[in-house]
Formats: structure tokens, sequence, C-alpha cells
């Protein structure tokens, strides 16, 4: 430890010395920047400058949707979200068939998700052996990593003809009363998209939710335990019932992920703007049509209502993750839920 | 733990009843199940992936463009440069401005502008990729009169900052606080003891976020559909509509052609591949400890 005597450890202050030394002759310190102060004034101007610019990116992205989409909006106002016929021959613009499609997938691919998730993710921090742990989460991210496309181009080769030839007509016999389940199976349906979008969310969720239980506190836990419980007890009421705010924030985050999904979703939902009840039926998505119909778009309304769908999707997704990051950000306190363990 | 032993011990306890016990087991073999259903697809996709995609990969696929339509053979080249042509524009902008503003988070951001900043690249990250694409249609190839690699590089670069300031944020905090503290003491200034000291030591971290950015934008066909477009020839030009990967894995599998769908197939492997390797590499990097400076 350097002794408060020495000469060397006074440049803590070196900013005020130089100051004085400009005018002085003695005293200048041994290593001079001449340009530390200027220096620092624009680097941080600079950082300050990527800061903003991601402030400044959302906001743009708002602006820039907004003002495509105002041609639109001034046709059809809020009518735009309940009429469900889209004719750009005719040019009448409704996107309720979207809206639905897109819930609907959303809704499905996280009844199935969910429970799904919350049990890897139980399992990885209670019951797993250690040495499982870390690759089990590993290959979790892997299903992370692999492109919406390629989910894609598997759901139309694989999953699609197992639809059709076995699992959509088992459903029919089986659950057909319901009305969810009926009509001919194509294979390409809602519940293809649905099934996609679940295997696509389900490592966000699962992930999400294991830094939520791996927050709560070991003696939620140990203290359980020790009233008798066993394990699954001891899980039920000391984990999930403490790490259940978090755990919604993760459910919300997949959910806004669901919603915004694009490729694989197109490729098997089938693309047909209508409302139908039954699963099996094709559907349409708002992020599909955008996938679609964008480039082929031909007339300045056309564009602008398919911009308006854009701007309903971002807000809505931006709505969804907000919400999701404040409860996700309560339970771990501040510290940030990555989707990504780095 | 297993709390039987606990009764064994206290007579006083009550024993657990067969109920909880049969509960418990049964939830245990549900977790495990959920497990079991959770990695199938995984190792369907891989496996499936492999299968079809091995056998389609030749030379003619790694180094000719696309055949006209009906017409058998040709290749993905021309996709495959387009890109790494596109990834280029977008690291190239997206990168200075990810590690910047992760700086700025790191460093001077202890505060409510600080907050709102790390709160919007947050929610920034779960805007759909296609809006992005909207915004770069709007912003890039509105202004230039066309489709280009270029604006399909924005596109990507919008999406890359988020993912890449915030990790470099987590990574400049687990620098030690006495390394900066010596390298004020030293009189250097802050400017260049952030550059050369606190971003320097980092850097490994600072790279893993780079690559999970990289590897998460590679895949990405939304955004291009309208930016890059695609293109049938060779494309060097920033400036031009350019071919991408996962643009040509996208119209080829949606194509009535057999040929095409083989591949769509090899061109799927050739992704993944890259994209596994980058995230692979990562990992193992971070296990060995080459991490930051912790």
């Amino acid at each position: 430890m350097p002794q408060p005597d020495m000469p060397a450890p006074q440049p803590v202050e070196a900013k005020k010395v130089s100051n004085f030394t400009a005018e002085g002759t003695q005293a200048r310190p041994l290593v001079r920047f001449s340009n530390g102060e200027s220096g620092d004034r624009i680097f941080k101007f600079a950082m300050v400058a990527c800061g903003a610019a991601v402030l400044g990116m959302l906001l743009l992205i708002f602006y820039e949707l907004v003002l495509r989409s105002g041609l639109s909006w001034h046709a059809f106002g809020l009518k735009f979200f309940v009429a469900h016929d889209w004719n750009p021959v005719s040019e009448h613009f409704g996107a309720l068939p979207f809206v639905y499609g897109t819930l609907v997938s959303s809704f499905l691919a996280l009844l199935i998700a969910v429970p799904l998730s919350v049990g890897v993710a139980v399992f990885t921090t209670e019951m797993c052996p250690g040495g499982l742990r870390a690759p089990l989460s590993f290959f979790v991210e892997l299903l992370a990593a692999i492109p919406s496309v390629i989910y894609g181009l598997w759901g139309v080769f694989v999953l699609v003809p197992i639809l059709r030839n076995y699992v959509e007509p088992f459903l029919a016999r089986a659950l057909g009363w319901t009305g969810f389940f009926e009509g001919p199976p194509y294979g390409i349906s809602m519940l293809a998209a649905g099934i996609i979008l679940a295997i696509m969310v389900i490592p966000i969720i699962s992930s999400i939710t294991r830094e939520v239980l791996m927050v709560v506190p070991q003696h939620q836990r140990e203290a359980a335990l020790a009233l008798g419980a066993t394990r699954w007890e001891m899980i039920r009421v000391g984990v999930l019932r403490n790490a259940r705010v978090g755990i919604m924030g993760a459910i919300i985050l997949g959910l806004g992920r669901a919603l915004g999904e694009t490729m694989a979703v197109t490729m098997v939902i089938g693309n047909r703007p209508e409302i139908v009840k039954s699963l099996f039926a094709p559907g349409y998505t708002m992020a599909s049509v955008l996938a679609n119909e964008f480039t082929e778009a031909t007339g300045d309304l056309y564009l602008s209502a398919l911009i308006e769908i854009g701007l309903a999707l971002f807000l809505v997704t931006i709505i969804v993750n907000a919400l999701a990051r404040l409860l996700v950000w309560t339970v771990t306190r501040g510290q940030p839920a990555s989707t990504h363990a780095a | 733990m297993p709390p039987e032993k606990v009764n064994i011990a206290q007579s006083t306890v009550p024993p657990i009843s067969l109920r909880r016990r049969v509960t418990d087991r049964v939830m245990t073999g549900l977790s495990v199940l959920t497990v079991i259903i959770v990695l199938a697809p995984l190792f369907a996709i891989f496996a499936y992936l492999v299968y079809r995609g091995i056998g389609s990969i030749d030379w003619n696929f790694l180094t000719q463009t696309p055949k006209p339509v009906g017409e058998a053979g040709g290749g993905m080249a021309n996709a495959i440069v387009g890109s790494l042509l596109i990834l280029g524009v977008a690291s190239l902008l997206g990168v200075p401005l990810g590690i910047g503003a992760g700086i700025y988070l790191a460093e001077y951001g202890r505060n409510r502008f600080g907050d709102a900043v790390r709160f919007t690249a947050d929610v920034l990250n779960g805007v759909p990729s296609i809006v992005v694409g909207i915004v770069a249609y709007a912003l890039v190839v509105l202004t230039e009169g066309h489709f280009s690699a270029l604006a399909g590089g924005v596109a990507l670069a919008i999406m890359m900052v988020p993912t890449i300031s915030r990790t470099t944020e987590e990574m400049l905090l687990l620098v030690p606080r006495a390394l900066r503290e010596a390298a004020y003491g030293l009189g250097i200034p802050r400017w260049r003891t952030t550059l050369s000291i606190t971003l320097r030591t980092a850097t490994s971290g600072v790279i893993t976020g780079i690559m999970l950015a990289f590897a998460r934008v590679a895949g990405e066909t939304a955004p291009l559909l309208f930016t890059a477009f695609g293109n049938q020839f060779w494309n060097l030009r920033v400036d031009q509509p350019t071919a991408a990967l996962p643009l040509q894995i996208y119209v080829y599998g949606m194509s009535p052609y057999d040929d095409w769908h083989r591949q769509a197939w090899a061109g799927a492997l050739v992704l993944i591949v890259l994209i596994v390797t980058a995230v692979t590499a990562v990992r193992l990097a971070v296990r060995r400890g080459t991490f930051g400076a912790a």
C-alpha cells in the first residue's frame, strides 16, 4: 500500500493540479495528457449520443409508422380494426381477421408452452442433478438459436404432414364435438401455427422462469421442508408461489415474441383472411400479411393500410414487453433478465 | 433431501400420507416428461435438417448461382456471400453504436436518463423484426428509390444494438472498480481509462454479446423481405438488391419444385452450422473462464 506522504498518489486529483500548473512552472505531472479534459468531454458527449440513439431509434420507428399509416387512418379510422373484409381491388381494408389470427395463434401457443416451460424451469432449478443442469439449459437455449425460417421449413415438411395424417384425424374423432376441431384436416392450419409458435417461445419463457426461480431465497425452500413438506409441496408453496409475479412476466414476454413472430407462422398458417372457429382451418396473422403483401402492395392506400397493421403490432408488442419487463424487474430487483444466459 | 428420513427420527411427526407421496412422485414424473417433450422437437429438427441437408450440399451448391425456374442444379453461392455482405453492413453500423450505448449505460448511466435508455433497449429487443423491416424500408428504400443491401443492413443493425448494448453494460460493470481507480491514480483521463482499461479488460465478454447479436440476426428473414429483397445473380454492391441465405431458404422452401426443396434444406443446414458454431464457440469461451475480469 502506498503511503500518503509519497508524491505519486496525488494525481487522483490530477485534473485540478494540472489546471494550476498551466500557469506556474513547478510540480508538472510526469506524464501529460494535453487533451485530457476536453477529451473527456468529447468522449462523454459521444457515449451519451450513442445512448440517446437507442431512445431515438424507438421514437423513429414510432414516427415513421405513424407518418406512413396516416392515409389509412384517415380513410377508415378505428373501423379498420373491426371490419373484416380485406379487398385490395376495391380498396376496402379491415384488419379483424389478422388481429384474430394473431391473438388465437399466440394464445394457443401459450396454452401449450406455459406448462411445458414452467415444468422445464422447475426441473432444472429444483430437481435436476448438478451435472445435468448446464447441458440442459444449453439445449433449451439452442432451441432459441434456430432461425424462424428453419422452424417454418420443418413445419411445412415434417409437422404439417404429421398433423394431417395422424393428429388432426384423431382430434376430430375425440374432440370434434367442441367445434374447435372440425372440418377437413389440411395440416396447414391455425393449429400448426400454434404448435410451431409454442416450440419457439418455450426457450424464452423457460429461461426467464429459471432466472426468477433462482432468485427465490433458499430459506423459503428450507422452511417448507422443515415443516415436513414433500419436495413437490415445497416447490408449490415455497418456490412457485413466491415467483408467480416473475413467471407472469416471463409468460407475457413469451406472448410478445409470439405476437410478432413472422416467418414460421407465415409458412404453416395457410394465409387466408377468414375468421373460423375450427383450429383446422387456415388463418392469417398481422405479421404474415405484412410478409406476404408488403412488396406487392400497389397503391398508396394499400401500403398505408399494411403499415397501420405494422403500427398496431408495434404498439401492442411495446406495451406487452414493457409490462413484462416491469414484472420481471420487480422480482429480480433491477437485475435485468436477459433472454440469453451469457 | 427425502423428508421421510425426518419422520423416522422423530416419531411425533405424523407420517406423510400416501396421497401426498403419490402427488410428489407424479409431479416429479410430469416435470421430467416436460423436459422430454421440449427437447424432442430440438432433436427432431436437427436430425431431419442433417438428414435432408447433408445429401444436398455439394460443390455446385456452394459455388453456383440459382438456375432459372424448372432447371435442376445451381446453388446458393450468391446468397451466402450476400448474407455476409448484409451482416457486414449491419455489424459496421450496429456494433459501434451498441458498444457506445453500453459504455454510456455502464459509465455514465446511473441516472433517470440511463434508466430510460436501459428500458428502451429491452423494449426495442421485443419489437417484431417485420416492423423493423418496414421502418428500414421507409427510411432507406423509399429514399434511395430501390431495394439494397444497405437497407437490409440498417434493419439488422437496429436489431443488434439492444443486445450488444445490454451485454456490453453487464460486462463493463463486472470490471472491478479498483482497476479504474488505479488508472485514474496514474493520471490517465477518464476516456482513456474506459477505452484502454475497462473495455479492454471486458473484451471477451463484449465479444460474447456481439456474437449473440450476430447469431440472432444472421437467421432473420422477415426484415430482409422488403429491404435486401433478394437477387438471382451475384451482387457485391451495397446499393443494389442482394440475395440472402434465409430469404433464399424461404423462397425455395415455399416453391413447388423438389429440387428447390432440396436446396432449401441444404441452405438451412449451412445457416444453422454458421449460427450454432458461433453460439457454441461463445459458450465454450465463457466456460473456459476467459470472461471479462471475473
